[in-house]
């Protein structure tokens, strides 16, 4: 009979199990708790940016985003140093004017203001000239210069300036909209994974509700009411953002985890439902919320160049207002001409944009195995 | 047999229902575990054998007060004192049942949550339940990983799940279920993932810890070779019913209903190679969807008679032999 063959016959040491574990340095027990976490959480990381590390176009992001980092350090700096003192008056991004006089001659004069001519370099009005004379003017926009590595604005002021001060409204926008992104996608993702039911319904319409409104018409008609100030900007960004598609994402992921047994130990160890919430489901759905949070930022600075442009935001300086004043002076079309007036601003951000959204493709490949190419 | 139950489970059902569509209310119902009967006594271990799809996890799950039944008790002898563990609402009373309760989960790979470590798993019912200080618990964890053979316990404390085995991991989940001193534990196929070299180690350790502790089991297997190795009473389960309830050594020797013999003869034995013998019962798997009211295994039974068994309902479970239940009209009673 089969069961002659009991279990017990069968060789087995306990400990044939625990050799086959690789051998992780022993952790001494008298460290406290919190130094252990610690160096738990150490260790982690460098696993974790190991796996980043293997990914160029995460490096490669990670580099741009420490370039534009620097940029934004280094603006206060270079106010208080080089471009500070007597210079302030004259590289203050917002206030800052500086005439770059330029002399010319004077060609023609035309009586009739209506008559078409062609314009060789600059075109003057209410002045009292002989042709053939020399006449010195103020000139805006500058041309890069020594002066002014990246010339000056339509009002007179420092471009590089401007780029570089705008660099820490990026950031600041950046990060306030993909935090708030998070911190709701994640809560009501979750949420709405464990409690199931009414809830998950409720908050599920709702956030297809969210999903279907189209965010710039929306942030135009805002704007219509009230200058939006940045961090209502990056507010706004992140409630929408992070109470539509992300949380339906996150849902969807938290639902995956609630299922899992380890839930149900936690339960049947006598875990309340947000200590369920808190400790289970939304630590192995963080992850993804990091993610998404990536995604986050390059949207945020993405919408701010376009709200700039319109003139709807109530900001200081940002690369999306450098835009703006070419636009509004009339220089918009003259592309090359004055590149100094688009050319930077935009590169800046496309080019900021992009890294974050390349460091949140390479996080992907962490946070998915399945992705990871092995 | 009452008075000295530890945990006894009268009339036990559930029902899921088969939702056919969003807007009407479900006509069609699973019987997962439909009106089951048995109990343990204190230091006792029961197992709870049957095919995949029976009830057994639905069953067990239940005892944990991780399922509501739909109907029928769990009566639960805590301090002397039976209480239904339906009435059991009161947070102190249920943090009680918490520590007096616990599972061990089939899965070891899944039973751990991948972002904690195994101090911070096996302390989890201490933290939750606010039991101890932190250095406290520190010992106490030490003390069962020592226990449960995971030496020396500092160097498995702080490691995460993917850096143990599978037998490391079902060790912690033991570790975890016994940590608040519990008097009941239902395992729920604890050594089914697990290799089987590693399986024989894990089930002695439950035994030595049984032993030890003083603990009552329901072991849940789907292996008669494991509830024999396990238990002192096993329990057959088919469709949701009990179908035969014997001491361990007598149902093996005598088995009565011809499930259990058709299980017999097809022991399967812990050993990757062999291959199953064909089954002597016919058919597949019936349905417990709104299952006829009639013998559950009739469609399969090779002993069947349509003169005694087509027009009846489901036998009841009768004591056939001392202490041996069987639920089959075609056992006659046999005379101690
Ligand atoms: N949440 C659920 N909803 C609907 N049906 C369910 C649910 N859980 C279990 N069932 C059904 O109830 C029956 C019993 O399931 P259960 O998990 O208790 O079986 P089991 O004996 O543990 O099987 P296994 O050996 O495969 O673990 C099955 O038919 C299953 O499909
Ligand atoms: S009652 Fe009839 S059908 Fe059911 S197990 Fe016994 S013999 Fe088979
Ligand atoms: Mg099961």
């Amino acid at each position: 009979m089969a069961l002659e063959q009991k279990p017990g016959d069968l060789q087995a040491d306990p400990l044939v199990a625990l050799e086959g574990a690789e051998d992780l340095p022993a952790i001494e027990l008298t460290d406290p708790l919190w130094r252990i976490r610690l160096r738990l959480l150490w260790r982690n990381f460098k696993k974790n940016w190991g796996l980043f590390a293997e990914n160029k176009i995460g490096l490669v992001g990670l580099f741009i985003i420490g370039v534009f980092a620097l940029m934004a350090i280094a603006h206060p700096v270079l106010m208080a140093t080089v471009w500070g003192g007597d210079n302030t008056e004259i590289y203050d991004p917002v206030i800052g004017y500086d005439a770059v006089v330029k002399e010319f001659i004077v060609v023609e004069v035309v009586t009739d203001p209506l008559s078409e001519i062609e314009l060789i370099d600059a075109r003057f009005t209410n002045i009292n000239a002989q042709v053939g004379d020399i006449i010195s003017q103020p000139q805006q926009p500058a041309p890069p210069s020594s002066k002014h590595l990246l010339g000056t604005d339509p009002l007179g002021r420092d471009v590089l300036s401007q780029l570089m001060f705008s660099t820490r409204a990026a950031f600041f926008l950046g990060m306030v909209a993909a935090l708030v992104t998070v911190f709701i996608a994640t809560t009501v993702g979750s949420m709405a994974a464990f409690f199931r039911g009414f809830v998950d319904s409720f908050l599920m319409r709702l956030a297809d509700l969210i999903l279907l409104m189209p965010l710039i018409p929306i942030l135009i008609v805002i704007g219509g009411f009230w200058t939006i100030e940045l961090w209502q900007l990056g507010v706004i960004i992140g409630v929408l953002n992070g109470f539509g598609g992300v949380a339906i994402v996150l849902r969807s992921q938290a639902l995956a985890v609630s299922v899992k047994p380890f839930v149900d130990a936690a339960r049947v160890a006598g875990g309340s439902k947000w200590h369920l919430i808190f400790r289970h489901v939304i630590p192995n759905v963080l992850p993804l919320s990091f993610l998404y949070m990536m995604f986050g930022v390059t949207e945020a600075i993405s919408l701010e160049a376009v709200l700039s442009f319109f003139g709807l935001l109530n900001v200081d300086m940002s690369w999306g207002l450098m835009i703006s004043v070419a636009q509004a002076e009339g220089y918009l079309l003259r592309g090359l001409d004055v590149w100094w007036l688009l050319f930077p601003a935009g590169m800046a951000v496309s080019v900021l944009a992009a890294a974050f959204f390349l460091v949140g493709r390479a996080m992907d490949e962490v946070v998915n195995p399945r992705l990871r190419q092995r | 047999m009452t008075t000295e139950a530890h945990v006894e489970v009268k009339n036990l059902e559930k029902r899921y229902p088969v939702q056919k569509s969003v807007f009407r209310s479900a006509k069609d119902f699973i019987h997962a575990v439909d009106g089951v009967n048995f109990s343990i006594a204190p230091g006792e271990s029961l197992g709870l054998v049957g095919e995949s799809g029976c009830g057994k996890t639905t069953t067990g799950r239940m005892l944990v007060k991780l399922l509501e039944a739909t109907s029928g008790q769990v009566l639960l002898k805590t301090d002397g004192e039976v209480v239904d563990i339906a009435n059991i609402t009161d947070k102190d009373d249920l943090k009680s049942f918490r520590s007096d309760v616990q599972m061990i989960f089939q899965d070891p790979f899944e039973s751990m949550n991948p972002r904690r470590t195994v101090y911070d798993t096996i302390a989890e019912p201490l933290t939750v339940q606010r039991i101890g200080t932190v250095p406290e618990r520190e010992t106490k964890v030490a003390e069962l990983l020592n226990l449960v053979g995971l030496t020396p316990a500092e160097s498995f404390m702080f490691r995460f799940p993917h850096e143990l085995s599978g037998g490391q991991r079902q060790r912690v989940a033991i570790a975890r279920a016994l940590i608040v001193d519990p008097t009941f534990v239902v395992a729920d196929e604890p050594t089914s993932m697990l290799d089987v070299s590693i399986r024989i180690s894990v089930m002695d350790l439950m035994l030595k810890l049984a032993e030890r502790l003083d603990v009552s089991y329901l072991y849940i297997t789907h292996d008669l070779a494991v509830a024999r190795y396990m238990c002192d009473r096993i329990a057959v389960m088919y469709l949701g019913k009990i179908v035969e309830l014997a001491p361990t050594e007598d149902l093996l020797a005598n088995p009565m209903h011809p499930y259990t013999k058709a299980l017999l003869s097809a022991v399967p034995v812990p050993d990757p190679s062999y291959k199953r013998p064909p089954v002597e019962i016919k058919g597949g798997i019936s349905k417990s969807i709104n299952p006829q009211p009639r013998c559950r295994f009739y469609d399969r039974c090779p002993m069947a008679r349509e003169d005694i068994c087509g027009p009846q309902d489901h036998p009841p479970l009768e004591e056939k032999a001392p202490d041996h239940w069987v639920a089959c009209y075609l056992v006659d009673k046999q005379s101690a």
